[in-house]
Parts: C-alpha cells; structure tokens; sequence
C-alpha cells in the first residue's frame, strides 16, 4: 500500500484529533497524593500489651520477608477484624509503633539492688540465677505443708504470680504448670481474653 | 500519559484554564463527621494523625488546660482543643473539639494561593497541599478563616491536614477516623454524613434537653467536607473559636476576581501598543550625536 504524503497527514491529524476526543489528555493530572506507605508491607496481627481490653492491632512492616530483606515496622493500627476493639485504638495503642522504634527500649536485663539508687545491668544467665536462687529461698521459707486444722495442703504463700495479656495460651499452660508445682495458689492474670 | 490516579482534580489553585481531567468521572464526595457530644477528649486522634503521617514528636507547651499544644503547628495537623463553657445557670460544660481542616467546598486557601497546582481540591472534597508546588508565600495561611495551613521555617512550606488522601484514594478511611475508640468521629459520603449528624442533632433536641444542638456545616464556604455536631449550634465560638460565620477575606476575593483580569487586562493592553508603535513608527534606530554637546560637557 502506498501512503501519500497528503494521506500520512490527514491521518496524522485525524488520529490526534480522535485520541484527544476520546478522553486521552496530554497534560498531567495534578491528582497526585502521596502513595500509601503500607501498600505492599507485610501485614502481621497482633495484641496490644498495654491494659487488659487486649485490642488487636497490624503490624506493617517493610518489605515481603524474602530471604534478604531485613524486617523494619513502618506502622501499627488496630486489626478491622479484632472482635473486641474493631480497628479502633486509644492513645498508647495508637503509639505502639513507638514501642518497638524506640531509643530507650530495654534490650538486656537490670537489677537494681535492695538499697541502691541506680539500676545495674547483669547479664541473662546471672539474672536466671539470682532469680532461682530467691525463689528457691522464698519457697523454703514460706512453704505451709498443713494448715491450722491440721490439713494438708502443700502451698507456696510467700510467692505470687502475674501474667500480662499479650501472653498467649501455651505460655499461660506453662506458666500454670510450673507454678503450681512450686505450690503457689496466687496466679492471676490482668487479661480475660 | 501519566498514570490514572485514584483522585481526581477539581480546583487547582492559580491555575490558568479548566483544571485536567475535571468533570471526566462523577466521584463521591467525602465527609468527616465529628459528634463533639460524644468526644472524651482521649487525644487517640491526634496519636494516629502524628503516627500515620510520620509527624515528629517535638516539646510540648502546657498552658492549664489538657490541650496538647495551644493550636496546630506544622508538624501536628490535629488538636482537640479542650474549653470550659460556663452556662447561664452557672454550670460549666468542658467542651472538646477536635481541631484540623475543614475541607471547605470553597476554600480560602486555594483561593488566595499564587501558586500554580500547590492546592489542589479533588473532586471528592479534599483539599490537599503539594509542597512540590508551593512557594511559601503564606497567603493560605491568612487566607483560610479557620487558621489551619502552618508554615514550616525550615523547609519555607506550608502543611495541614490532608484529610489523609493517601488512604482515601486507596480506598480507607483516615487515620484518625479509624483509631477513634468512641466512634465520635466518622467517615463516609456526604450525604450519609449529613443524614447522620441531622439524626443526632434531632436526638439531643428530643431526648437529652440540648434545645439548640445542631450541625456545624457551614454554608459562607459552600460548606465543609469536615462537620460538626454541636451542642448548641448558634454559639459555635465556644468550641476554642470555631467561627460562626466563615468568611474568606475580601480582600482575596478582590484580588483574585479584580485585579488579577484587570491587572492582566493592563498588561495586554500595554504590550498591543508597543506591538502598535512598532508597526506605526518603526524600531528605534541610533541617532547622531547632535553637533555641539562635547563642548557644553567640557
């Protein structure tokens, strides 16, 4: 097929015309909102620590987890689908994002010693074994094997528990397991979840 | 072809000719609702706003009351502003309002901004800033009658409150919308926003004795796409002075409907008759020096 040169233009013109008319703009749309930052990060859910009300939240964090790329929390929000809060949450979740990026976040133990004014920092397995030695010591001291009518009933009083309610039921079935060998009757747990 | 954005434009500020892509789709026009007889003042708002748009935590000033900050500032687009109405009777009423941009259908902003494309108003309602755009002249922030655009001295720009369009134009609600615990605050079209605050209005009338409680939704800015259900809708200033009658400033409109064509209408007129003492008279040409002027100066 031969194209004049007087038909390559008409064409030329005939076309742009119609590309414009059907809607084809040229110049750029100003509409141009900033892309959502979590729009391909990975959504994980989760149970805000603070009180007992145990509000589900969505950590995004950076990335899709392949095998290079380093996790980094981007954001936190409630969970849509949490039944207690339903993507609603107050101040303190709201900041939870600032709980995990945090400068002051404690990343090793510390004791401060009875008497001292400054916290110390001591290492994992020092903390394990000072802490199993004052349970130990505790036990032994305050273990009842009977009562006052002469009954017997094997408790540990001078020793209590508290669990919080981000601690999920295999830690809690742990928790009811060991310290009920010791004997200890005082178990509580701030969360009824 | 740039790509198809899920936001369209419908004012754009300073711009010359019809804003691209106007009128192409219909779009739903979205509303904020804030029910203030509801708000506990919890300030998980202005947590989610700090945290979803990356604003610094910055000092805070304390001035005895619960309030955050005094007003809004550049890095933080949402106070609740907390104030102690005392009643006729003798009560007093504490009073939390939460405290950003109102969306305005007509807005200030935009109509005093100079600077091609840095305040757009989409079709839903929003009326977004692009820094890219602005110039930071700060004509916005005495533009706007609810004092809401912050200038930013380090990077010389103005920010505000998005109404987060990042999230509606993907489909979600705002951030602050979302942490809300009480569900004071809620999101959705315009319509349903209006019919629901009308509801609540007409439920403080009926049942709880608040005989002038109403919708803040004011008409002199063509109304907001951010409304208010209030206790007593004829004093609106109560609520740390939200105005009763939201006007933008004359002189705006004057500049932008008379002296800008006038001005413009000026400058054509000057430049056709130097186009018209060139065709009439020529290009100036150097002329010989006139005989005689060395010895004057010497």
């Amino acid at each position: 097929m031969e194209v004049s040169r007087r038909t390559f233009l008409k064409g030329t013109v005939l076309g742009g015309a119609a590309f414009s008319a059907l809607g084809f703009d040229l110049t750029p749309v100003y509409a141009q909102t900033n892309a959502l930052k979590i729009s391909r990060a990975s959504e994980t859910r989760s149970t805000c620590p603070y009180c007992s009300v145990s509000c589900g939240v969505i950590i995004y964090t950076l990335g899709d987890k392949a095998k290079n790329a380093i996790p980094q929390v981007v954001h936190v929000e409630g969970d849509p689908d949490h039944p207690i809060n339903r993507g609603t949450l107050c101040p303190k979740g709201s900041s939870l994002q600032q709980d995990i990026l945090n400068d002051r976040r404690l990343l090793k133990p510390q004791v401060r010693r009875p008497g001292a004014t400054e916290w110390e920092d001591i290492s994992w397995d020092q903390a394990y074994t000072e802490i199993a030695q004052r349970v130990k010591k505790t036990r032994d001291d305050s273990f009842l094997e009977k009562d006052a009518q002469g009954r017997t009933v094997n408790r540990c009083e001078g020793i209590a528990f508290t669990g919080g309610c981000t601690d999920t039921n295999e830690f809690n079935y742990l928790v009811v397991k060991s310290m009920r060998s010791l004997g200890v009757c005082y178990l509580e747990n701030q969360a009824r979840v | 072809m740039p790509d198809r954005k899920a936001l369209q434009a419908d004012m754009i500020s300073a711009h010359t000719g019809p804003s691209p892509g106007h009128g192409m789709q219909r779009d739903l026009e979205v509303c904020k609702l804030i029910d203030t007889t509801t708000c506990i003042g919890c300030k998980a708002c202005e947590v989610a706003c700090a945290e979803w748009n990356d604003l610094p935590f910055t000092p805070t000033t304390f001035d005895n009351t619960y309030q955050t900050m005094p007003q809004t500032s550049y890095h933080f687009w949402n106070l609740i502003k907390f104030n102690e109405h005392q009643n006729p009777d003798g009560t007093i009423q504490w009073l939390m309002r939460k405290d950003q941009c109102m969306h305005c259908a007509d807005p200030g902003c935009l109509a005093a901004c100079p600077a091609d494309g840095a305040i757009v108003k989409y079709a839903n309602g929003i009326v977004d800033f692009n820094q890219e755009n602005c110039i930071g002249c700060e004509f916005c922030v005495s533009g706007c009658p609810f004092e809401i655009p912050r200038f930013n001295p380090m990077t010389k720009k103005v920010y505000k409150c998005t109404l987060c369009s990042d999230r509606v134009g993907e489909g979600l609600e705002p951030a602050c919308i979302k942490a809300c615990p009480t569900g004071c605050l809620k999101f959705g079209s315009k319509d349903d926003m209006k019919f629901i605050a009308g509801e609540r209005a007409k439920q403080l009338r009926d049942n709880f004795g608040w005989q002038n409680a109403g919708v803040y939704d004011p008409q002199s800015v063509g109304g907001t796409h951010v409304i208010y259900v209030l206790h007593d809708a004829t004093d609106p200033e109560r609520y740390g002075g939200l105005p009763s009658n939201p006007t933008i400033p004359w002189s705006y409109t004057v500049w932008k409907w008379l002296f800008k064509p006038v001005l413009g209408t000026f400058a054509l007129f000057g430049f056709l008759g130097v186009l018209a003492h060139y065709v009439t008279s020529g290009p100036r040409l150097a002329q010989p020096e006139p005989p005689g002027k060395e010895k004057i100066n010497g």
